[in-house]
């Protein structure tokens, strides 16, 4: 009899949503299926409002990267104005968006998926959570605080507040970073430093216990996409889209940003608000092979830590370098790492280049002019801005009439683009974890974990309302409802 | 000119005769919400957040409306006319779609400053959530009537202070908004003379400087008495006494 499992809600994860498993005739999975239950719509509502107010509106899209949406955002309206930043706008911008990679993977990392790493994907769930991890990790809670604070001390140094800072508009940056922040900066440095090292160690020894998950979270070929500099180096602020294969074969090198259109699709599936993204060329070579219900699922790429380490060359900081060639041993000679496991390693190396980049930057004299805002008219009708979230590149396309009235608004977020990435991982360990229909507390909890490995904002990425607890629904072949968990 | 008694709040108080009850209440520095009220504007009496109990009278007066009488005894902060205030500020609020997080004028509103004092909360009824359009036709400025409370500022400091009555108000109720010239696009103006006065004002983010981002704006009012001040010792006509 075929049944279908549901874990509903997913927890720990920023956002609410729900799994079913569907099973065949013989007790075994099928397919498995990440849905995502909450609907917002910010394109829609944004029409008609100006593109001056963007970063301001797209910003409360997310309280966790608000960060990642204002610079797409203002970099939409920079486009639209038709200027080149000042140079000052563009290096205090970078500095905001490396400081918010920092909190926003320690945050991942210590308090949301820190639980299952330190605690054991078995141990009592009422127990695996960051209460639990105080109470038996105490230090190392303590330095996941402390992380994230240093990320959103920089934030609130820089715009005024460190949850929708309206500081990065079109044009540039209202403030001005002071000398005085500057010097703090400077001061929190090394605590910061320090404990993305013990971070490392600590994920090191934790991945030993875990080569079981390592093998089979997530471990399938994908593409990968992420922004890299024009010299192929780390990038999460500007340059270019490059997207390379599962054997390494660049099959982009620098695409413009804003021509994302010729090379990503968007699909949507009855059973999810989140959208579908997918590499057009990949998913059209598909279609031709005649299997036109699934020509998009050849698409799937993945973006975020790992995507990124995967398509640039090298980091380009001296310690991110050093960790980005031990990344590199994690898969055969110059393959991309494909176990999203190592999602986990990616937001570490990139919280080090963050830090490092950050103490590059403080350092820059230019860093403190006061030269940060170009002032313009409207001078384009279109505007698109890609940056680097945390989760993945993000873009926010504005189509604006001559009064910088908004006509439409796309926004492609990172935790979308992974969503095809997510259900195959869901179906993964749902195979490895189902046999015969039987289904364990263990298996829930390693499925959660799997989309956890993504720190999949779902608020963000579906743009979306209301709220709702994650449920896991097993089905049966005749579609009936045989299972359902629920954890409150 | 004679001078009258009048009692506020269980005190005895005089006054200039022809003085309205409002600038009393302001001279004894009794704090009362006004939002239409603007030093130097004529008085419209509209938003009626200045209403007062006058004892012997059934109907609340609108304080800026209302001249001080002999032997009055008014009320400014009865529960009644504190429920009241609160009532019409919600009923503001739920009117049109203004949404402070990402208003121009956030933390520099005067219809959010008197709701914060009131300790306005909450709104009761339901968001009407109108489709309201944006005019950013013009050089300078933006008009969103989505943040608009029809105060009637822009309108009165058009014609009364620049003397170009611009602005006018169309349509009856909760369907009216105020309007430019006869329904035109503001940027296609012929009287506008982009003065910004009706933007300095307007208590809301309704009228904004083109290009502003959230809680960027802030509005200057003082310009108003320095124009009045001059016009009343005529130091802006030819010869101006010398």
């Amino acid at each position: 009899m075929t049944k279908t499992i549901t874990i509903d809600p997913v927890t720990r994860i920023e956002g609410h949503a729900k799994i079913t498993i569907h099973l065949d005739d013989n007790g075994q999975v099928e397919d498995a299926r990440f849905h995502v239950t909450e609907f917002r719509g910010f394109e829609k509502f944004c029409e008609g409002r100006s593109f001056w107010e963007m970063p301001g509106i797209t910003a409360r899209i997310c309280g966790i990267c608000p960060v990642s949406h204002l610079m797409a955002s203002s970099k939409a309206g920079d486009a639209i104005l038709g200027v080149n930043i000042p140079p000052t706008a563009a290096k205090l911008r970078r500095l905001m968006n490396w400081a918010q990679l920092v909190q926003s993977h320690a945050l991942s990392f210590f308090h949301l998926s820190g639980p299952d790493l330190l605690l054991g994907m078995d141990s009592d769930p009422t127990k695996r959570n960051v209460m639990g991890l105080i109470d038996k990790f105490p230090d190392v809670a303590r330095n996941g605080i402390r992380l994230r604070r240093f990320g959103q001390k920089v934030i609130e140094m820089l715009g005024g507040r460190s949850v929708h800072p309206a500081w990065t508009v079109a044009g540039g940056v209202r403030e001005p970073l002071s000398d005085e922040n500057r010097s703090k900066i400077r001061r929190m440095l090394p605590e910061a430093l320090d404990i993305t090292g013990l971070a490392l160690d600590m994920l090191r020894d934790a991945t030993d216990s875990f080569r079981d998950e390592e093998a089979m979270y997530g471990n399938f070929p994908s593409l990968y996409m992420g922004l890299v500099t024009p010299e192929g180096g780390l990038e999460h602020y500007d340059g270019l889209l490059r997207v390379v294969d599962s054997d390494g074969n660049v099959l982009e090198k620098g695409l413009a940003p804003a021509r994302y259109r010729e090379i990503l699709g968007e699909a949507v599936e009855p059973w999810s608000y989140l959208k579908f993204p997918y590499y057009r060329p990949a998913a059209v070579r598909e279609a031709r092979g005649g299997r036109a219900t699934e020509h998009y699922i050849a698409g799937m790429y993945r973006v975020g830590p790992l995507a990124r380490l995967n398509v640039c060359d090298f980091a380009g900081t001296p310690r991110a370098d050093a960790e980005l060639r031990e990344f590199r041993r994690l898969a055969p000679r110059g393959r991309p790492v494909a176990n999203s496991f190592h999602y986990h390693y990616a937001r570490l190396i990139e919280i080090l280049y963050a830090l490092e980049r950050i103490a590059e930057t403080v350092e820059d004299p230019s860093i403190t002019e006061k030269r940060i805002r170009a002032h313009a008219e409207v001078n384009n009708m279109v505007g698109v801005g890609v940056s680097e979230a945390p989760r993945g590149t993000l873009f926010h396309e504005y189509h604006v009439n001559g009064d910088g009235i908004l006509q439409k608004v796309n926004l492609i977020i990172a935790t979308g683009q992974n969503n095809l990435a997510m259900n195959r991982t869901v179906k993964q360990i749902a195979q490895y974890h189902i046999n015969d229909g039987k289904v364990s507390e263990g298996i829930l909890n390693r499925i959660e974990h799997g989309i956890r490995l993504y720190d999949p904002c779902l608020s963000c990425s579906t743009h979306a309302v209301g709220q709702m607890p994650m449920v896991v629904e097993v089905y049966n072949a005749a579609g009936a409802l045989v299972e359902r968990v629920q954890r409150d | 000119m004679s001078v009258v008694t009048l009692t506020i709040n269980d005190e005895l108080v005089s006054a200039q005769e022809g003085e309205t009850l409002l600038s009393v209440l302001h001279e004894r520095g009794i704090d009362m919400p006004t939002l239409c009220h603007l030093d130097g504007l004529s008085e419209r009496g509209g938003c009626r957040l200045c209403m007062v109990e006058l004892e012997g009278s059934a109907r609340l007066q609108a304080a800026c409306v209302t001249q001080v009488q002999e032997g009055m005894i008014v009320h400014t902060h009865s529960e009644r006319l504190v429920k009241y205030r609160k009532m019409i500020l919600e009923l503001l609020f739920s009117e049109r779609n203004h949404v402070c997080a990402v208003c121009v004028m956030n933390g520099n509103c005067e219809l959010q400053w008197e709701a914060a004092k009131i300790g306005m909360d909450h709104v009761r009824y339901d968001y009407l959530n109108p489709d309201l359009s944006m005019d950013a036709s013009h050089d300078r400025f933006v008009l969103d009537h989505n943040r608009c409370i029809l105060c009637t500022r822009c309108v009165r400091v058009c014609d009364e202070i620049e003397g170009a009555h611009v602005w006018d108000v169309m349509g009856r109720g909760v369907n009216s908004r105020v309007i430019i010239d006869l329904n035109q696009p503001w940027g296609t103006s012929q009287s506008c003379t982009s003065c910004g006065k009706c933007v300095q004002v307007c208590p809301t983010g309704a009228l904004s400087a083109k290009g502003a981002t959230v809680a960027e704006m802030e509005k200057q009012h003082n310009f108003l008495r320095w124009i009045l001040d001059g016009r009343e010792k005529n130091v802006w006509s030819y010869g101006n006494g010398k």
